[in-house]
C-alpha cells in the first residue's frame, strides 16, 4: 500500500532506549525514559538506584539503553550523579550531561538528604524522579508518594494509605534550584521539551514524571496513557514549571476541571474507596489546585 | 543503536572473557519479549490517517516506520494495547494470539 501522504512525527525518531527491555506491559517508565532520552542525545550518562529501572535496562553485561548507566545503591541518585559529573570535569569533559534516574521511592524517601544535599550545592546534575506513587520494584509497597485512598502491600484494603502525597515540588523548590518541571508521559512533546530546556541549564535541575504502573496500580496496560493524561485534566497532576524557587509556569491551563473519579474507576488500587473518602480526595485535589494558581499568578 | 542482527545473548565461558569493567556490551534484542503476548494489535492500513500516535505511545519501541506507515514488530511487541487504545481512527485492533 502506498499513501501520498508523510507520516507525521512529533519526536525525533532516534532512538535510545531499546526494545527488548524487561519492563511490564504498558509500563509508563519505560515511556518516560524513551522520551527523555529522545532528547537527550547520547552523550550522557545515567545513574540509576534500586528501582524497576535498574531492572528494565536487562541483566549485565546487556543493556536496552544505549548511554552508559551506572547502577548505584538506592539511596544515592544525587550523590553518585554528582561524583560522576565532578570525575569528568576532571578529565576536562563539560559536554556530558549526568542525570540521576530515580523512582519515586528513591527520590521522595531514601534519596531525599542525597537530593537535597546536591541541590544545596547546586552541583550541575539533572535529577528526574519517575513517579508510579509506590516502590513497585520490591512487589507494591506505600512511599511518601503514594497517593491519599490507595492500596498497596503494606497498606491493604481495611487501612489503605492515609496520609496525602508529599508535595516533593515543594521541597526542590525551597532549595531555589534554577530548574525544576512536572511532566507526564501522556504529553511527551511537553516531556522532551522541558527535558531539552533542563539540559541547557547549568546547576540542580529536577523533573518529576508521572508514570502509570499497571501492574502496581492493578489498572489495564492498554489505559496508563489514558490515565497519564486524565491527572492533567482533573488536576491531580499539574504540568508546570518553576525557575529560582520562585517563577512558576503553568503549562496547561486547565479550564474545564474533571471530577477524579472517572480516574480512580480504572484502577483497582482504588477499588476500596467509598464517597466520603473519594470526597476527601477531590477536596485534596482542589486545595492543591487553588494553590498552585495562586503561586502561579503572584510570579 | 544496536541493529537486530546483534540480537545474540552473551554467555562468558571463563573470566577471562569478561571485560576488565563490569560494563554492558550486548544490547536486550536477543530477549524476544514478543513471546509475552496474549493480544496482537494488527493495523488496518486503509484507514490509517499516518498521525503517528501508535508510534509515539508504543512503551517497547514496536512500532516501525516503512513506505510512511506504521508496522508492528511482533518480535518484541508485548501486546500492551496503547496504540489500539490511542489510535484516533480506531484503525488496530487486538485479536488473539493462537498457538
Ligand atoms: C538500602 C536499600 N533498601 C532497600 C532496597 C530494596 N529495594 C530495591 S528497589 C526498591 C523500591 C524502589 O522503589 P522506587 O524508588 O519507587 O522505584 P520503582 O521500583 O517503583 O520504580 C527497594 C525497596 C535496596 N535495594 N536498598
Ligand atoms: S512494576 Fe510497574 S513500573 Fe515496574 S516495570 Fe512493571 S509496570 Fe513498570
Ligand atoms: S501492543 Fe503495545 S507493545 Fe505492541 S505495538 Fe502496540 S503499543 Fe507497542
Ligand atoms: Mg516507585
Amino acid at each position: 500500500m502506498k499513501k501520498e501522504k508523510k507520516m507525521t512525527l512529533t519526536l525525533p525518531v532516534e532512538e535510545y532506549a531499546g526494545s527488548g527491555n524487561l519492563a511490564c506491559q504498558g509500563c509508563g517508565a519505560g515511556l518516560a525514559m524513551r522520551y527523555f532520552l529522545k532528547a537527550m542525545g547520547p552523550r550522557t550518562v545515567l545513574c540509576i538506584p534500586a528501582c524497576c529501572w535498574a531492572v528494565i535496562d536487562g541483566p549485565y553485561p546487556h543493556s536496552s539503553l544505549s548511554v552508559p548507566i551506572y547502577h548505584c545503591a538506592f539511596e544515592a541518585a544525587a550523590s553518585t550523579a554528582t561524583g560522576v559529573k565532578a570525575g569528568l570535569e576532571m578529565v576536562g569533559d563539560d559536554k556530558t550531561t549526568v542525570v540521576a534516574w530515580a523512582g519515586d521511592g528513591g527520590t521522595f524517601d531514601i534519596g531525599l538528604q542525597a537530593l537535597s544535599g546536591a541541590a544545596e550545592r547546586n552541583d550541575d546534575i539533572l535529577y528526574v524522579c519517575y513517579d508510579n506513587e509506590a516502590y513497585m520494584n520490591t512487589g507494591i509497597q506505600r512511599s511518601s508518594a503514594t497517593p491519599y485512598g490507595a492500596w498497596t502491600t503494606t497498606t491493604p484494603v481495611k487501612f489503605f494509605k492515609n496520609q496525602p502525597k508529599k508535595d516533593i515540588n515543594a521541597i526542590m523548590a525551597a532549595h531555589r534550584i534554577p530548574y525544576q518541571a512536572t511532566a507526564s508521559i501522556s504529553y511527551p512533546e511537553d516531556l522532551f521539551k522541558k527535558a531539552k530546556k533542563a539540559k541547557g541549564v547549568k546547576g540542580t535541575r529536577f523533573l518529576h514524571i508521572y508514570a502509570p504502573c499497571p501492574t502496581g496500580w492493578k489498572s489495564r496496560p492498554e489505559d496508563a496513557v489514558k490515565l497519564g493524561r486524565m491527572v492533567i485534566q482533573n488536576c491531580i497532576f499539574p504540568l508546570y514549571e518553576i525557575e529560582y524557587g520562585e517563577k512558576y509556569t503553568l503549562n496547561i491551563k486547565v479550564k474545564d476541571k474533571k471530577p477524579i473519579n472517572d480516574y480512580l474507576k480504572l484502577q483497582g488500587r482504588f477499588r476500596h474507596l467509598k464517597p466520603d473518602d473519594i470526597q476527601i480526595m477531590q477536596e485534596e485535589v482542589d486545595r492543591n489546585w487553588a494553590r498552585l494558581l495562586k503561586k502561579c499568578e503572584a510570579s | 543503536m544496536p541493529k537486530k542482527k546483534d540480537a545474540k545473548k552473551i554467555v562468558f565461558q571463563s573470566a577471562d572473557e569478561m571485560p576488565m569493567m563490569p560494563m554492558s556490551i550486548g544490547s536486550m534484542l536477543y530477549n524476544k519479549t514478543g513471546s509475552w503476548r496474549n493480544i496482537r494489535p494488527e493495523i488496518r492500513l486503509e484507514d490509517c490517517i499516518q498521525c503517528g500516535i501508535c508510534w509515539k505511545f508504543c512503551p517497547d519501541m514496536s512500532i516501525g516506520i516503512e513506505n510512511e506507515l506504521p508496522v508492528v514488530d511482533y518480535d518484541y511487541c508485548k501486546g500492551c494495547g496503547i496504540c489500539a487504545e490511542e489510535c484516533p481512527v480506531k484503525c488496530i485492533v487486538m485479536v488473539e494470539e493462537r498457538k
